[in-house]
């Protein structure tokens, strides 16, 4: 199972954070640092899994930002990768041509998306469409507020 | 002004900040409001609040006082107030927190809740944050929901599932049969949840793994139409189709398959169709490959298919793509034990991954050369090794070069090679060497007769060039001591002799007894070492003597004292002086000086057909010893008589006293390698203790115990106390430290030898101590049979 998924920025400014076990705070806040410190010195081709504690940590640059998760010993990486891609290409689906200023304005519906896509540490649907339909229908439920001015883009 | 602006707003604000403090200031305004809102009665920003409350503390700032208004908005009817309301739940509140239980009823009554999305709010935030009581209360709910619902409910029901599992592991008896019939669904999302539900369930109980074997068939079917299938653009990623369900049948037919001739049978075929027919261009098919890979080691599967794994692997290692080669390594590194030839064949591209520019692949590659290292190849992996290590990331140094030590030791072709391979390491790194190196190479070079002349000349040159490397200049201040007389004489058939006198040596003696980069032990040895001169030169004797009344009053003590004895040597017994500096005996491994008063006994060991020669005279085979009747294994008595304690490093100032590392008398001597197999004896604490043969004939068996700390602070006074069958003897050789590093970063091993004469069947009782976080503990294991040597 998936322990943690982290985004940040090349400044190591935190985006997202999930966290699937339960920690206190200064852990998080001490597992946030150690990430940001071993992923952003990392040269640009170089491999993208690495070992941390008894955690494989798994991370991919998109663009200006980090998506970088913790996994357990028995979890396949490069299944990581993929998944890491799935969610990026969930949030272009969602955005449209998605950028971190989406994410960053947005932060809400990048963990309303997450919650379709993970659930628990494990790939809860594996169907692109379903997610999006998943999004789309729960959003109509809010549409009646005016609230969200930022709509999808169909 | 319409809220959801205000929220955006402030992230706007928030963002151009140009300072820290300006920040700061800003947060602490708004969080005030917040605050002054959260105690107003309901209006309709409030879920625009909590965001906002959020936001804030993604940055990092306290949110705590939002908690209770995540409580109050998950029990709002209006579902936009409910979805921010359950993601709060899942940022601030953990199952730590009080309030957290606060919010159980709510989950329980959107449970049942009309809208599929209001249940799957509160199935999601169950299976992030549930503690073990709000999972216990909810299990039935989930239960239900796993049976009879839509599949969009369904899936997420299994889900939540697992993390009860996790939590709870008695509540697995209550999904399991719901968890089956899961199997029978055409849903992609409800599989894989199924999937992952009943591999979670198998882990925990041997039971239910034993009832689930009956649905490798499902299993197989289920794979076998993802795989045959055509185009399916809902779940199609770079060719395959859905590779994340077909990862995880894959892993848990690996599990299902494990120690199960029947269930490895069925799975035969599809392994073949999977691993034969998926495309590996793409991440995607790669990551399936892999999987496949690793379920066909872990069964009972036939020898076609393991070559066929072990192939694909050898591919992957040619693949551009470092991750590919990363897992290629990862997967061998696992796979050499116990199919160590097959892995030989890769050991080119291995090698070439040394010079690879990326560090994790480069650490990969140094484990996977390091257990390739074989009697057949050592001249050539070496080579490599110690290119490798001259240009290799400091983290890794210590571990090349004890690696290369290890190596060295166990399969080094003629004393003179081993000699020059830890010269070459000393040089290089030796700053990052262990301890023990150097009494371990000075007693390499004692037994090493021929080769005395040979050494000292090395060894000069390399500490005239430079005086930095502590251990090295140890060892040569050391040699220089005592065969000084062959380094003056200026003859040498071995290597290009040295043409010095008298007094470049003792200058070279002296700048290291001056110099301010020498260690205090660095030091001790050049000043011993000038003394043995006296000695062994004839023209400079009033030199030395000058020299050492001058250390009569050092400020450091340990050097004062020698020189205070030095001194006395000279005046009042400078009769004895000869027969106290003459050459000393070839230091015997086995000693009895280390081992702290205990007799350890003497050298067991038969004579081998090792190619070094044995020293005459000093080796003393003292066949019985009184080693280790330590607890009478067989009376079970508790309480050591006498416990075989072997003290690591040297006791006591003097620097020769040998404690004994490595085995040099265990050489192969042109054996092949044959496939060890370890057997984990102690797991606790993050201290894992595996048991390792390392040669056996009929009546002996050296055997290597293995420490690791998998915690995150380090264990230090570990010690190792053995006890076997009376008829048994036991030899232990002093550990490799005492300490052992956190996360895994460093390991203790202890070699031990048994000498079994009468065949009887071989048991030890080991008594584990260690201090971790400042506890000590103390274990006891039992090992009833040791792990044999595989045959070729």
């Amino acid at each position: 199972m998936m322990r943690f998924l982290l985004l940040f920025s090349r400044q190591g400014k935190l985006r997202l954070q999930k966290w699937f076990t339960p920690l206190g705070e200064r852990e998080k806040k001490k597992i946030v640092r150690d990430m940001t410190m071993m992923v952003l010195p990392r040269p640009p081709r170089s491999c993208n899994f690495l070992l941390w504690r008894d955690l494989k940590i798994v991370y991919k640059r998109y663009a200006s930002l980090y998506f970088c998760c913790g996994l357990e010993p028995q979890d396949n990486e490069l299944l990581a990768l993929e998944v890491l891609h799935r969610y990026v290409e969930l949030l272009d689906k969602y955005f449209g041509n998605v950028c971190e200023l989406d994410i960053i304005f947005n932060f809400e519906k990048a963990y309303f998306i997450l919650d379709e896509f993970l659930m628990g540490g494990e790939v809860q649907e594996t169907s692109k469409l379903s997610v999006a339909k998943s999004m789309e229908e729960s959003d109509l439920l809010q549409e009646t507020m005016e609230e969200y001015m930022s709509k999808p883009t169909f | 002004m319409s809220p959801s602006v205000r929220l955006q707003e402030m992230i706007r604000v928030i963002r151009s900040a140009r300072t820290q403090g300006e920040e700061r200031g800003v947060i602490q305004r708004e969080c005030a409001a917040i605050r002054a809102q959260f105690r107003q009665a309901d209006n309709g920003g409030r879920s625009h609040n909590l965001a906002k409350l959020l936001y804030v503390h993604m940055l990092g700032y306290p949110a705590h006082f939002g908690q209770m208004e995540c409580v109050r908005l998950i029990a709002s009817p209006r579902y936009s107030e409910k979805r921010v309301g359950y993601l709060g739940a899942m940022m601030l509140l953990d199952e730590k927190q009080d309030a957290s239980l606060l919010i159980t009823n709510s989950i329980k009554n959107d449970l049942s809740h009309s809208s599929q999305y209001v249940q799957s709010l509160a199935l999601c935030t169950l299976a992030c944050m549930g503690s073990a009581e709000m999972c216990r209360d909810l299990a039935p709910e989930i239960d239900r929901l796993l049976r009879a619902s839509n599949s969009y409910i369904k899936k997420k029901a299994a889900l939540c599932a697992v993390h009860i599992v996790r939590k709870v592991p008695e509540l697995g008896e209550l999904f399991t049969p719901a968890a089956h019939s899961l199997l029978s669904e055409k849903n992609h999302g409800v599989l894989h949840g199924a999937v992952v539900l009943m591999t979670e369930l198998c882990e925990r109980s041997p039971e239910t793994l034993a009832q689930f074997r009956k649905a490798v068939p499902e299993l197989v079917q289920v794979m076998k139409g993802l795989v045959m299938s055509g185009y399916s653009p809902e779940h199609n990623v770079a060719g395959i189709s859905d590779p994340f369900l077909q990862v995880r049948i894959l892993r848990l037919l690996r599990i299902l398959g494990r120690n199960d001739e029947a269930a490895s049978d069925a799975m035969n075929d599809l392994l073949a169709q999977v691993a034969t027919n998926t495309d590996s261009s793409k991440t995607a098919g790669s990551a399936v490959l892999y999987e496949t890979v690793l379920t066909v080691m872990d069964i009972k599967s036939e020898s076609g298919l393991r070559v066929l794994a072990v192939n694909i692997l050898g591919r992957f290692l040619l693949n551009n793509d470092r991750n590919i080669r990363y897992i290629s390594m990862t997967s061998l590194q696992k796979i050499v034990q116990t199919d160590h030839n097959a892995v030989q064949r890769h050991r080119g591209t291995i090698v070439d991954c040394l010079k690879d520019q990326d560090a994790s692949v480069k650490r990969r590659a140094l484990e996977l050369s390091l257990a390739l290292v074989s009697a057949v190849n050592i001249r050539s992996m070496m080579k490599e090794l110690l290119l490798f290590l001259s240009s290799c990331p400091p983290e890794l140094r210590s571990h090349a070069a004890s690696g290369i030590f290890s190596a060295a030791e166990r399969y080094a072709p003629s004393q003179r090679w081993h000699i020059d391979t830890i010269l070459h390491v000393l040089i290089t790194a030796g700053g990052d060497v262990r301890d023990e190196t150097v009494p371990n190479l000075i007693q390499l070079i004692t037994t090493a007769t021929d080769l005395h002349c040979y050494t000292v000349h090395k060894l000069y040159r390399a500490l005239v060039s430079d005086i930095s490397q502590q251990s090295l200049v140890q060892v040569a201040c050391w040699c220089i001591g005592e065969y000084g007389d062959l380094l003056l004489r200026g003859e040498c058939e071995e290597t290009e002799p040295v043409q010095v006198t008298e007094d470049d040596v003792l200058d070279a003696l002296e700048t290291v007894l001056q110099s301010h980069m020498s260690a205090p032990a660095t030091r001790g040895f050049a000043l011993t070492a000038t003394m043995k001169l006296s000695t062994r030169i004839t023209h400079n004797v009033d030199r030395i003597r000058s020299i050492v009344s001058i250390y009569g009053s050092c400020i450091d003590v340990e050097l004062q004292q020698r020189a205070v004895e030095y001194n006395a040597l000279f005046k009042k017994y400078d009769h004895m002086r000869a027969a106290v500096l003459e050459r000393m005996p070839v230091i015997d491994k086995s000693s009895p000086g280390h081992t702290n008063g205990e007799v350890a006994g003497g050298t067991i060991k038969a004579p081998d057909q090792t190619k070094l020669t044995q020293e005459e005279g000093t080796v003393t085979a003292q066949p019985t010893n009184q080693v280790c009747d330590l607890l009478d294994l067989l009376g079970g008595s508790d309480g050591p008589s006498q416990p075989a304690l072997a003290e690591p490093g040297p006791t006591g100032p003097d620097p020769v006293r040998i404690s004994t590392g490595g085995d040099l008398l265990d050489l192969l001597g042109g054996l092949d390698p044959t496939p060890v197999s370890s057997v984990t004896v102690y797991e606790k604490n993050g201290v894992t203790l595996t048991l390792q043969c390392d040669s056996q004939t009929d009546t002996d068996v050296t055997a290597i115990l293995t420490a690791s700390n998998s915690s995150h602070s380090d264990i230090t006074q570990f010690t190792l106390q053995a006890a076997v069958p009376k008829s048994v003897q036991l030899q232990m050789k002093a550990p490799s430290g005492d300490v052992i590093p956190a996360c895994g970063l460093g390991q203790v091993t202890q070699t031990i030898l048994l000498h079994n004469p009468n065949k009887v069947g071989l048991r030890m009782r080991v008594r584990i101590s260690y201090c971790a976080q400042g506890t000590t503990f103390q274990e006891t294991v039992q090992i009833d049979s040791l792990p044999t040597v595989a045959c070729q």
